[in-house]
């Protein structure tokens, strides 16, 4: 496709009342473009998920999200501590979240789990003390 | 059912009516203070009770594409929840009651919790 729309969000970390910004206007457009409902909840889920997870485990990051006729690609990036075992902390229910970020309601290990499960291809690099990078697709054609 | 029943059945207060279309029919209602779990578990699900007051129970909903969130216990939400709220179209209550009280009484009267 020839021409793509491509949007950078900052994340901030020290704020828990913006988490979900960035989610929530690629949502806005993406229901301006007239993306399929269901399309659209999927990316939601996916893209909210990873920048709660960029602002309670990595003090924020940013979102780099490109979408064209055929798909939809999120790239959430953090320099927080990094995932020491990624397949552990792909499992449901595993996490570190501590007391605080119970306390508001996440932490329930479903996160990375959901990402997954909510999208067509997903991919994740860690490198410990340095950062992590999320990659999300979500196919916006059966 | 009305959402109008809902709020008589849950004495409840409306917050931002003004600012949302409340004429609205609701079928499915969820209940809980854990927004994991409100995305995990929570599909299609008309209504959110719960006793969480922060603004990541209103992102949670708009993700959610929930209609409808009642805080239980008397909580109310802050203005700038109500401002996010209303900006999204997601319409906001209070109750009295606790969340027990509350989920049950709409089971009671018919509202369902959805499919498992
Ligand atoms: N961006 C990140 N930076 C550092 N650690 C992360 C990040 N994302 C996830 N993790 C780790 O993976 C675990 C599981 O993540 P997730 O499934 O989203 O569950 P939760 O966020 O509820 O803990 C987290 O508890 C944390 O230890
Ligand atoms: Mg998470």
């Amino acid at each position: 496709m020839d021409n793509s729309l491509k949007l950078h969000y900052e994340i901030p970390g020290d704020d828990f009342a913006l988490a979900g910004e960035a989610s929530s206007n690629v949502k806005k457009i993406l229901t301006q473009l007239g993306v399929n409902p269901a399309i659209i909840k999927r990316v939601s889920i996916a893209m909210y998920e990873a920048e709660i997870n960029a602002v309670i485990h990595a003090n924020g990051g940013t979102a780099e999200v490109e979408i064209d006729s055929n798909k939809v690609t999120i790239i959430i990036k953090d320099e927080g501590p990094g995932i020491p075992d990624i397949e552990l902390a792909m499992q449901e229910g595993y996490s570190t979240a501590s007391e605080a970020v119970r306390e508001l309601g996440f932490g329930a290990g479903m996160g990375l789990p959901n990402i997954k499960k909510y999208s067509d291809n997903f991919e994740i690099e860690s490198i410990v003390g340095k950062g992590t990078t999320v990659k999300i697709e979500v196919w916006l054609k059966p | 059912m009305k959402l109008e029943k809902i709020g008589q059945i849950l004495d409840a207060e409306l917050l931002n009516g003004e600012n949302c279309n409340i004429d609205i029919e609701v079928y499915t209602a969820c209940g809980s203070d854990l927004m994991s779990d409100v995305i995990s578990y929570g599909h299609e699900k008309d209504v959110l009770l719960t006793g969480l007051v922060n603004p990541q129970v209103i992102r949670t909903a708009e993700m959610m594409d929930i209609k409808v969130i009642i805080f239980v216990r008397g909580k109310r939400p802050t203005e700038c929840m109500i401002n996010l709220a209303s900006e999204k179209g997601i319409i906001l209550m209070s109750t009295k009651h606790p969340m027990f009280t509350a989920c049950g009484k709409l089971y009671s009267a018919g509202v369902s919790g959805g499919s498992v």
